[in-house]
């Protein structure tokens, strides 16, 4: 697949604080990209930089092979953005939002397209409704058909479920999904909802204080054997000691009285079967190895280090 | 570009905001017609009380359409730009607040053309408020109390300008005012530019207006030569001077003269040169900033 964002020696420095620090990356065509970083780690400054609203200090952007300084309105008009909060006219409706961002985005959208949209993101009933009567979760949908309308080939998302309830959350998500399968969109999203990203990313960058802390895809990144699983059941002192006794004993942690494995992700199947077997009553499994638990391990360490100093 | 105006203007004549500046000139201008209507020999009387002397011209004559219409101008064009500022200190500095300006940013339009069309809809915006404010001081006056020669007062000198002499010198006079005008929508532009919130340029542009108007109206000799003749203030009444018209040795005035048109062409001048600095700090400024908003 060829590179779409050609990331080299990136910086940023905003009077004492360096914002960015030397990063390199690359997104390739088709791929959904996770930007993970804690708060203030540098993603919404990187975002910033790669749609031209923050001058970088240092390094090169590339976008569809073409140097995003000198081509700055040729890749904008194949981008489609939402940078953190989706920030709309409140004072317009959802349709003449969309029909005015739509003009300016350099191609010519007709209006079934624009309704169209507004049906995909669930606000076809509420085209004419002012702005200012949304709920979050409608002006987030709003601001990914802003994104959307001119049909762009990138699309970038700087923290596109902040603020939303699970439904939102899971809407989004699942709109992210069947934009990059069903109509090969390359979206660069960012987050701090780790297992969001993990569920819709094929390849993840980590970053921390600005720097790149780890590039690759999930698989490489994850490492399945360590998966843990918490599981809750009607008895959890019962189960533990029936457990003890079964080959899955050697996989149990010791947490107080909790039910918590550690186990590649591939035998969660069997050991609910086994647990059914003796009869235990599951109310719910929780595989919690994650991404969160890889990210967490490396942006937080070297802090825990810094105060133990 | 076309399209971009377009939009901005759409954007600006759909705020309820936009349209406080045209409630509040109707309001104005309707006030001071019914009151002239009904007392207008008494405001007359007032008015030209100073010259009741030599003045041999009857009352009623006075107070036709045109005359009050020279009257509601020089009440106005002192207020309105609080009305422009409103509007174009928020142009910018609006969108940086609401968050739309991020967004407006990522989309295919440069800098340099998204604060020249955002400037262009101020100006629109000012155009649409003159135009406003000529229907409603001059057509309505007109249709309300009539036409006749209009008397204009300079300092201790009277001037008659035959009432077929005066639709020209209103037409100009709203042309100058207009550049006057855009002065201000520019000065509100540049502060807009480099500000968050939208209170700010346009309390800052008011500031501005009343700081230089008192420093224009000052009579102290070493402002008159030093810092007055470059104050945009100082200029800013230059439509007047359309109205000073020339007289003839017999005290008859000519028609279709104006006393100093010289005067005239370099406000205008200086006005314009404040507009190319204004708008082009503005767009330099912009140019170089980090959106962070």
């Amino acid at each position: 697949m060829p590179a779409l964002i050609e990331v080299a020696h990136l910086s940023k420095q905003f009077k004492e604080v360096r914002a960015v620090d030397d990063l390199s990356f690359t997104v390739q065509q088709g791929d959904v990209y996770g930007f993970l970083g804690q708060n203030g780690a540098g993603k919404s400054t990187t975002i910033r930089m790669l749609l031209t609203l923050v001058k970088c200090t240092t390094g090169t952007i590339n976008i569809f092979n073409k140097d995003l300084h000198t081509h700055r309105e040729e890749i904008l008009t194949k981008v489609g953005a939402i940078i953190e909060k989706p920030d709309l006219y409140k004072y317009l409706t959802a349709y003449e939002n969309l029909s005015l961002f739509a003009k300016i985005s350099g191609v010519n959208v007709p209006k079934r397209k624009i309704m169209e949209q507004l049906e995909m993101v669930g606000l076809a009933d509420r085209a004419k409704s002012k702005v200012k009567t949304y709920s979050q979760g409608m002006k987030q949908r709003l601001g990914i058909a802003v994104a959307l309308v001119h049909d762009p080939e990138l699309i970038i998302l700087d923290e596109p479920t902040n603020g939303l309830d699970p439904q939102g959350i899971a809407d989004i998500r699942n709109l992210i999904i069947g934009l990059s399968r069903n109509f090969g969109k390359t979206v660069l999203i960012s987050s701090h909802q780790l297992t969001e990203i993990e569920l819709m990313a094929n390849r993840i960058l980590i970053i921390d204080k600005g720097k790149k802390i780890v590039e690759g895809t999930a698989d490489e990144l994850l490492d399945p054997a360590k998966t843990i699983v918490e599981i809750d059941t009607t008895d959890n002192a019962s189960a533990i000691q029936k457990l003890t006794t079964s080959p899955w004993n050697k996989f149990l942690l010791s947490n107080g009285g909790r039910l918590q494995f550690q186990f590649n992700r591939s035998q969660i199947p069997s050991l609910i079967n086994d647990l059914v077997g003796m009869k235990i009553d599951i109310l719910s499994v929780q595989p919690r190895h994650s991404l969160e638990n890889y990210f967490l391990s490396l942006t937080t360490a070297p802090h825990v280090e810094a105060a133990a100093i | 570009m076309w399209k971009l105006l377009q939009f901005e203007v759409f954007k600006i004549f759909k705020k309820p905001r936009t349209y406080i500046a045209f409630a509040a000139i109707a309001a104005i201008v309707l006030l001071i017609q019914v009151a002239l209507l009904i007392n207008g020999k008494e405001y007359v009387k007032f008015m030209l009380s100073s010259l009741d002397d030599t003045l041999d011209i009857p009352y009623t004559q006075i107070r036709n359409g045109y005359w009050i219409c020279f009257a509601m101008l020089n009440l106005l064009l002192i207020h309105v730009p609080i009305l422009v500022a409103l509007v174009s200190g928020d142009i910018i500095a609006g969108e940086a607040n609401m968050g739309t300006l991020r967004l407006l940013m990522t989309k295919p339009i440069s800098r340099a053309e998204m604060m020249l069309t955002k400037f262009l809809a101020c100006v629109i915006y000012t155009i649409m408020l003159l135009i406003w404010m000529t229907f409603l001081s001059l057509v309505i006056s007109v249709v309300l109390f009539g036409t006749n020669d209009l008397v204009v007062a300079k300092e201790a000198e009277l001037l008659q300008i035959e009432k077929v002499d005066v639709l020209w010198r209103y037409i100009a006079a709203f042309g100058f005012a207009t550049v006057a005008l855009i002065v201000v929508a520019a000065l509100s532009f540049l502060l807009s530019a480099i500000s968050e919130n939208s209170i700010g340029p346009i309390v800052a542009t008011v500031s501005i207006i009343i700081v230089f108007t008192i420093m224009s109206e000052m009579r102290i000799p070493i402002y008159d030569n030093t810092v007055k003749p470059y104050l945009f203030t100082t200029h800013m009444l230059g439509w007047k001077g359309f109205f000073y018209i020339k007289a003839d040795e017999d005290g008859q005035t000519i028609r279709g003269s104006i006393q100093n048109l010289p005067a005239i062409m370099k406000s205008l001048a200086i006005l314009g040169g404040y507009i190319v600095l204004f708008v082009g700090s503005a767009i330099f400024i912009f140019k170089r900033k980090d959106i962070l908003s």
